[in-house]
């Protein structure tokens, strides 16, 4: 019909008709075709269309799992056991047995030792005024708070302590934590997000690896102490920035160092840190569990020790268990960081607060040292003094600053596995322990760890150690080496 | 009134998965309980499930989530918008300087550097939070027993700062702790128990299980636990949190496949995140959902590689606290048989609080411990003190012992807290030669049945399983998460309100936690300010209320459901 369609114009209407010609010569050929041709090329249509439609129909059969194949896979499958196995003589797992208080005497499994084990830096653990004070929260308010901060777990005691706390570290605000460990690894977490970059020191101690890794932060890792790397990789991030300015504008940039370091005894280099801070605009988390109640001339830590400003460290983190002796952890800093852990800080949003008697504990403890600022000079004393009289132990080198309570002593040269190090150490621990002088090694899981420090007897001074008793435990760690690793 | 199945208040068509549901099969899941009285089951014969899992049970299970009325789901959400709109509003005003900042602010000298908060967080904090944020840490200054003292506090800035008055809210009744067994007291032999050994051993421990602070109490406190729970072992840490936290990466690893309840507490979920092991989410409670988690996953393996998994980890509470639900443990067991995985029973809430002696929600249902590869729970709650623990067999505790983050780096528990711990437990086992603990436990379960079935006769929306002392009461919108806060204490009532995030954005509400320490005194006076919070702020939103039968005495089979 279109064909004869008058309106067209005269080129197309020629198109048309060399068309027209061709569909003729079409159903001219189809009736000339012979019939068995036509039935083949009917049947090959045919076959092309079952074979479209069989093959996706084939296919779904092989990927779909009948019931009963299902049900063979389940019988199949075995699973590992819920725990391995744990030889009987692993070196873990038979803990010293205390008995009684572990205090500056320490009764271990039966022989009484004078302790050189505990961080019971400032003797504050069997301290009767601490007691005292503890006694007195027991009989006001029982042991156990039944429930977390928000819920009627916050007692007055727990806001006079961090009160307290601010007010001794000089900042505005603390938040305290009902356990050590969960100070710093729940603060990391409740500012840095994914997508925000962390930079870390290698030696930096398992809470805080926790902590980064609960953050899903891109994690880069310096050298121990080694700023130049520190600032190596903040550079190479900045180059990165400035490729993609929109990102940069959002990502957060933390530095996380210790104090004082659990893993190696080592101070960090604070004032280059805080160089650095302002100039790559990351902010500096401190984790001060050993050097708070340490260093400084009023026991404030790090930051006193190098007279650092402390609204530069935008957060400080340190449990309460080692100088204060009593359980738990705080942050603090300026109210606009802390405030933020109270909806956001996991492990004092979600967990049972202190214990009254504890945060009562902590409160006396931190009268002490505000009474006595003398005690940090003692404990820095002796700390030199045991530190020097160790130099030139038979096979040992010290590992640590001079006036770090806890330090570690390292084999010179290792035996070649790990197993055989612990176990040489051990001996020595033994022996010195024989003698009246508790040690411990320090203790790692070698899986977990980001970078496993070497093994090491790890030493504690605190100010209730005499001279003598300092003199007695370097002479017989020097003997004990000297049997033992000649 | 019609009479209801079986002593059982559903009465509603039964569902094909399994459930006699009484009435809301939302979002495609079930959030109601099966008929398992053994008549409702044979009046039901035809439905394949619960005839097989009824026969698990051996006593009912009576569980409810009445559906949120749309009416109220409606109204909550223009609530929102409302809120959301003013918001936005004042932060126009906020960034003009025409309302006044309260919030603390950023530095000078680091106003360049990235903002260290995202600001939807800020918002949500700034505008809606704020508002009420009066209803939630007040500060106590008493022992958190049946009743408490509060500090008075007021703001002059709406919230942004609260100043003490120095006066104290006397003898306000205590709705809100986790005070289960009522062991959290200042006189009697725990106090005294725990305050002899304070003065003996001192109150910190300044060293890890693993080093020098394994103390021969910590020894004393793993056998007791050990026995209570009865199972071959166990390991006490010092917080309860981070016993979830620290002690999941121990057991699984890369290549492991933990299956967690969606309602999870935030320990769980951190623990299995920090295990590194892939995790998948089943629907609260709901066993087909598990079922089929369970099923694809051993038949199809690890994704990608396609290796078949090395183990399965379900991890499950025993009661959970926000919905006041218990674990359908029965069949959780069941599955957990048929497809050879572990599971994970974290008791936090249950412990002491279920069971006719306190066992938790093992005893509860009567099953033997042993079925449940690792049995966690805190000394928080029942037992008045502070920590969690580890049972299960000796393999399981001996590798926690050389592998538990906890006892490898954190300080071990404090002896005071330990011995208040030993003695309360030997009260609950009735190793203290007197009759108390068990009495406590009957009191909470007595008190619990009572409490949750006066509030369903006065209308109320209660959620959970009926033998749960944790009590959800609905309030949906968000105004009255205030209103319901503050007018309680008006009343001297201290309650928990909880809103988003820790709820879904709708399901806001109060909760009560029930304590052996509640006489029917203090819970009759509460019952009687709560009714009267309810008329007045329209709480009431039950189309399922209760009828009571108040000339007869208290007997669960005889309980009718009336619609209205």
């Amino acid at each position: 019909m279109a064909l004869h369609n008058p309106g067209s114009s005269l080129p197309s209407a020629m198109a048309m008709v060399g068309e027209q010609w061709v569909l003729v010569e079409m159903v001219q050929a189809l009736y000339e075709a012979p019939a068995y041709h036509l039935i083949l090329e009917g049947i090959l249509i045919l076959w092309i269309i079952r074979l479209l439609f069989s093959k996706t129909y084939k296919l779904q059969e092989r990927s779909d799992l009948t019931a009963k194949e299902k049900e063979e896979l389940i019988e199949e499958w075995q699973p590992e056991p819920l725990v391995p196995p744990v030889s009987k003589d692993h070196p873990a797992l038979n803990y010293n047995i205390v008995s009684g208080p572990p205090g500056h005497k320490i009764v271990v499994n039966g022989k009484e030792c004078i302790n050189f084990a505990s961080f019971n830096f400032l003797g504050l653990l069997d301290n009767s005024r601490v007691k005292e004070a503890a006694l007195a929260s027991l009989k006001k308010y029982g042991v156990g708070t039944c429930g977390p901060r928000g819920f009627y777990g916050t007692f007055d005691v727990h806001l006079e302590l961090e009160e307290r706390l601010a007010k001794f570290m000089e900042t505005e605000e603390a938040i305290i934590y009902s356990y050590g460990f969960a100070t710093i690894a729940s603060a990391i977490p409740a500012y840095s997000k994914r997508g925000d970059i962390i930079f870390v020191d290698r030696a930096a101690c398992f809470a805080i690896q926790k902590g980064l890794q609960a953050s899903r932060s891109d994690i880069k890792v310096f050298e121990h102490n080694d700023i130049a790397h520190l600032e190596y990789l903040l550079k190479e991030q900045e180059i990165e920035d400035q490729k993609n300015p929109r990102k940069a504008r959002v990502t957060r940039r933390f530095i996380v160092v210790e104090g004082l370091y659990m893993n190696t005894g080592s101070i960090c280099p604070l004032p280059e840190l805080v160089k650095l801070k302002y100039k790559y605009k990351a902010r500096i988390f401190l984790e001060e569990s050993l050097s708070f109640g340490v260093l400084g001339e009023h026991g404030r830590g790090v930051t006193e020790h190098f007279g650092i400003n402390i609204d530069d460290i935008d957060l400080i983190s340190a449990n309460m268990e080692n100088s204060l002796a009593s359980i738990g952890g705080f942050c603090c800093g300026r109210s606009f960081v802390i405030d933020h852990q109270r909806l956001s800080g996991q492990g004092y949003c979600f967990s049972a607060s202190l214990p009254p008697l504890l945060a009562a504990a902590a409160i006396e403890a931190l009268n002490i040292m505000e009474e006595n600022p003398d005690i940090f000079q003692v404990l820095r004393k002796k700390c030199k003094q045991i530190h020097k009289a160790l130099q030139g132990t038979y096979g040992l080198r010290v590992v640590g600053e001079s006036f770090s309570p806890a330090f570690h002593l390292q084999l010179e040269e290792s035996t070649g596995s790990r197993e055989n190090d612990i176990k040489l150490l051990q001996r020595i621990v033994d022996q010195c322990m024989n003698r009246n002088i508790a040690l411990t090694q320090a203790h790692y899981l070698e899986k977990e760890e980001k970078s496993l420090p070497p093994p090491s007897i790890r030493i504690v001074v605190t100010v209730e150690q005499t001279d003598k008793e300092l003199d007695k435990a370097a002479s017989t760690i020097k003997e004990a080496a000297q049997s033992i690793l000649n | 009134m019609r009479p209801g199945p079986g002593g059982c208040c559903c009465r509603r068509p039964a569902l094909p998965n399994g459930c006699v549901a009484n009435g809301e099969l939302r979002n495609g899941y079930v959030r109601s309980s099966p008929a398992v009285a053994a008549a409702s089951a044979a009046a039901s014969s035809q439905i394949h499930h619960v005839t097989q899992n009824g026969g698990l049970y051996k006593r009912p299970f009576n569980e409810a989530f009445e559906e949120t009325p749309m009416l109220v789901a409606v109204l909550t959400y223009v609530g929102y918008g409302v809120l959301t709109l003013f918001g936005y509003l004042r932060d126009f005003l906020r960034h003009w300087r025409i309302e006044k900042c309260h919030h603390a602010t950023e530095r000078e000298e680091q106003k360049d550097f990235v903002s260290l908060y995202q600001d939807f967080e800020n918002f949500y904090t700034r505008n809606l939070y704020m508002r009420i944020r009066d209803n939630w840490n007040r500060p106590i200054c008493s022992v958190p027993g049946a009743k408490v003292d509060i500090m008075e506090r007021h703001s002059h800035d709406y919230n942004w700062s609260f100043k003490y008055t120095g006066n104290i809210i006397k003898d306000v009744i205590n709705m809100g702790s986790y005070n289960y067994l009522g062991f959290a007291k200042n006189t009697g032999t725990c106090k005294e128990a725990a305050a002899r050994v304070l003065e003996e051993y001192g109150a910190g421990v300044c060293s890890s299980r693993q080093e020098i602070g394994n103390l021969d109490k910590h020894e004393e406190l793993e056998k007791l636990v050990a026995r209570f729970l009865g199972v071959e072992a166990a390991m006490a840490y010092g917080m309860g949190f981070a016993t979830n936290s620290m002690n999941i990466p121990a057991i699984v690893g890369k290549g492991c496949l933990i299956l967690s309840d969606e309602l999870n507490h935030a320990s769980l979920v951190l623990g299995a995140r920090l295990s590194g092991a892939t995790i998948r989410i089943f629907k609260h409670n709901n066993m087909q959902s598990l079922e089929k988690l369970l099923k694809d996953a051993i038949v199809y393996g690890q994704p990608r590689t396609r290796r078949p998994w090395k183990k399965i980890l379900i991890l499950v509470e025993g009661i959970y606290s926000m919905e006041g639900s218990i674990v359908r443990l029965p069949e959780v067991i069941a599955l957990k048989k048929k497809y050879k995985s572990y599971l994970y029973l974290d008791e936090a809430h249950s412990i002491g609080a279920l069971g006719p002696t306190g066992r938790g929600v093992v005893e509860y249902f009567g099953l033997n411990p042993e079925d449940v590869d690792v049995m966690m729970g805190t000394f928080t709650k029942s037992f008045g003190a502070a920590g969690g623990y580890i049972g299960g067999r000796k393999e399981l505790i001996d590798y926690l012992r050389t592998h538990s983050h906890s006892a490898v780096y954190a300080t071990s528990l404090s002896p005071p807290v330990v011995e208040q711990i030993i003695t309360s437990m030997k009260c609950v086992m009735g190793e203290d030669g007197t009759n108390l603990g068990k009495e406590c436990v009957q009191q909470l379960a007595e008190n619990t049945r009572y409490f949750r079935r006066r509030l369903k006769e006065m209308g109320f929306i209660i959620y959970g399983n009926e033998d749960s002392p944790v009590v959800p009461l609905m309030l949906y919108m968000p105004a009255k998460i205030g209103a319901f806060g503050r007018e309680m204490l008006k009343r001297n009532i201290g309650v928990v309100v909880v809103g988003f995030p820790a709820t879904p954005i709708i399901e806001s509400r109060a909760r009560f936690c029930l304590s052996a320490a509640h006489t029917k005194e203090i819970l009759d006076t509460a019952l009687k300010e709560i009714n009267e919070v309810g008329d007045l702020l329209q709480l009431k939103y039950s189309r399922h209320r209760l009828v009571p039968l108040l000339d007869r005495p208290f007997d669960e089979t005889t309980y009718e459901e009336t619609e209205d």
